[in-house]
């Protein structure tokens, strides 16, 4: 396990490693993004670890879903830089899965459930190529993987949220990559689909790759975690849950957004 | 149908087919992108553009007008972020006041200037001349379509809009792909490395370039309403976008074909004397279209209600 030392920003502690941990799935330093003038996120540094589950933690507004956008290069950052297992993104791209939030996008599109999967798999098809009887098959498998296999011709516009989320999960899958990245994976769906996605991003994990979720669900972070990511604005603490999962470090994320009552629960939690 | 047909009628409702197709294979992925104004809007900048290359060259070949248009298409987009920018408007309105305004002014320098000796003027840029383009030398009938002599002189907007036709049609194929993830999931398509603003650029170049070889034949009317009816029909009959594309070039087919025939024939029916303009006939047909795809179309669902949702 790298980055054993949990970094808290905000109590001073700045014990980052020299250069960028090429074994990281995912490793930033000096992120900062701004929209118009006020920084979403001003020079933050974070080492994730290989083969772990890993969550991105911060209140809202706080830019987790920005620092997830700005590794990916989906956005662009003022200054930083970015290493996926010690690579530049560009060189990276086929390595990298990515899960955006499900809000993001017009579920009315004209297209069935199969066909977003596939959209998994156009790297490798690139422009022209006609879909395979092993590239569709790849893509059935992974609607299987998320308990979606009954669906393949349906419309998306059919589907309920957490049957979205799911498909959105399968074309990641599809993707066949080494580090999945997801942007609240978990918002708003069902218990089912909840239980389904962590099960599947724990198979994941099993197989050895590494998952990086944005969670805001603080009560489960223990449960579904190995590895945290605090952040708001600046980067306030990572590391295994056990240590950089404090109430101390939360209530430095948080400010005075959670309630004392919320903290001592956590703390029970984490315990 | 014989000679008569082939030189006064086969060729304005091929070209007015190929006009209509061109504009409506972009349009497909205009409307899905809620960018549908941007064909409006590209098929107003275009006057002005075509008539200064006009006054610059005093010619009206194809190369000098499609600079024009994307030089004022160019021009376009700085003003609309400048006015976006110091007036702190929302982009639909800077958009608005910019094309409406280089529309006017291309009026204006379009009634100041001779253009006496070319099929240049306000009327024409509206409605086109596709009445106009007709075939003479199509004496032999269909025999003229093997005829060298005859084929030498059909009307230049044909083969024009042709191949703008055809190059619009294949760009369409080649890059289904990235247009239709780019259009459904912009940040999964960034993330897995598509050049996500270069698609998008190039989905607007590739309108432009409808409008402008279509505008030459058909007039902006034709343009606007190509662009948005038969996508926009087609959308509302089926949930499947390569369904979707292939009905949108068949509405665009049956506009053009009614529309012309409609225009010719109709006030004769009718027991009137004159024939009505074919263009905005044929707009008039695409809009009827979309209307009954309204009323009837299996998949009008309004956007955001999603079933078991």
């Amino acid at each position: 396990m790298t980055a054993e030392t949990l970094t808290l920003a905000a109590s001073g502690g700045t014990a980052t490693p020299a250069g960028l941990d090429p074994s990281s799935p995912l490793a930033v330093r000096g992120l900062t993004v701004s929209y118009g003038e006020k920084p979403a996120l001003f020079s933050v540094d974070a080492t994730f670890p290989a083969g772990a589950m890993s969550a991105i933690v911060g209140p809202n507004g706080a830019g987790k879903s920005t620092f997830l956008k700005a590794a990916l290069g989906l956005i662009p950052a003022v200054s930083g830089e970015v290493r996926i297992f010690g690579a530049p993104l560009a060189a990276s791209r086929d390595r990298i899965a990515y899960v955006p939030q499900r809000a993001s996008i017009d579920w009315d599109f004209p297209t069935t459930v199969i066909d977003v999967v596939l959209m998994g798999r156009y790297r490798k098809l690139g422009l022209l190529r006609r879909v395979s009887k092993a590239e569709r098959a790849t893509a059935l498998d992974a609607l299987a993987r998320v308990g979606m296999e009954g669906f393949a011709e349906r419309q998306i516009g059919q589907l309920s949220g957490g049957q979205q989320q799911r498909v959105f999960l399968a074309r990641a899958l599809a993707q066949e990559a080494d580090l999945y990245l997801l942007d609240e994976p978990f918002a708003g769906v069902d218990a089912a689909t909840e239980k389904a996605i962590i099960e599947v991003l724990k198979s994941l994990k099993e197989q050895g790759k590494s998952v990086i979720a944005v969670h805001h669900d603080l009560s489960t972070v223990a449960a579904y975690f190995d590895h945290v990511f605090l952040v708001n604005v600046r980067a306030m603490g990572e590391g295994p849950v056990a240590r950089a999962f404090t109430p101390e470090a939360l209530a430095q994320t948080y400010g005075g957004r959670l309630a004392a009552t919320q903290l001592a629960e956590l703390a029970l939690t984490t315990g | 149908m014989g000679a008569e047909f082939v030189q006064f009628s086969l060729t304005p409702i091929l070209i007015g087919t190929l006009a209509a197709i061109a504009c409506a294979l972009p349009g497909n992925f205009l409307i899905l992108r809620r960018q549908a104004l941007i064909g409006d809007a590209i098929s107003h900048v275009v006057l002005p553009g075509i008539v200064v290359a006009f006054l610059l060259t005093g010619t009206v070949a194809a190369l000098p007008m499609l600079l024009g248009a994307g030089a004022a298409a160019l021009l376009a987009v700085v003003l609309i972020e400048a006015i976006r920018r110091v007036g702190r408007i929302e982009p639909g309105a800077a958009m608005g006041v910019v094309f409406t305004a280089l529309f006017a002014g291309g009026v204006l320098l379009l009634e100041q200037s001779d253009t006496s000796r070319v099929h240049l003027d306000v009327e024409h840029a509206l409605m086109g001349n596709l009445e106009t383009l007709i075939w003479l030398r199509a004496g032999e009938g269909w025999a003229s379509l093997a005829d060298p002599v005859a084929l030498a002189h059909l009307p230049p907007e044909l083969p024009r809009m042709a191949v703008a036709a055809a190059l619009i049609a294949a760009l369409t194929v080649i890059f289904w792909r990235p247009l239709k993830l780019s259009t459904f999931d912009e940040g999964f398509a960034r993330a897995i490395g598509l050049p996500v603003s270069a698609i998008g650029l190039g989905l607007v170049i590739t309108a432009a370039v409808a409008a402008v070889a279509a505008f030459d034949a058909v007039g902006s009317i034709i343009v606007i309403a190509m662009f948005i009816c038969p996508p926009a029909a087609a959308r509302l009959m089926t949930n499947s976008l390569a369904r979707q594309v292939w009905l949108s070039v068949g509405f665009a087919t049956l506009s053009a074909v009614l529309g012309y025939v409609l225009a010719g024939y109709g006030p004769l029916w009718l027991g009137y004397a004159n024939a009505v303009s074919a263009a905005g006939m044929i707009a008039t047909v695409s809009g009827v279209i979309l209307g009954v795809a309204c009323l009837i179309g299996p998949h009008r669902r309004r956007v955001g209600v999603a079933a078991g949702a």
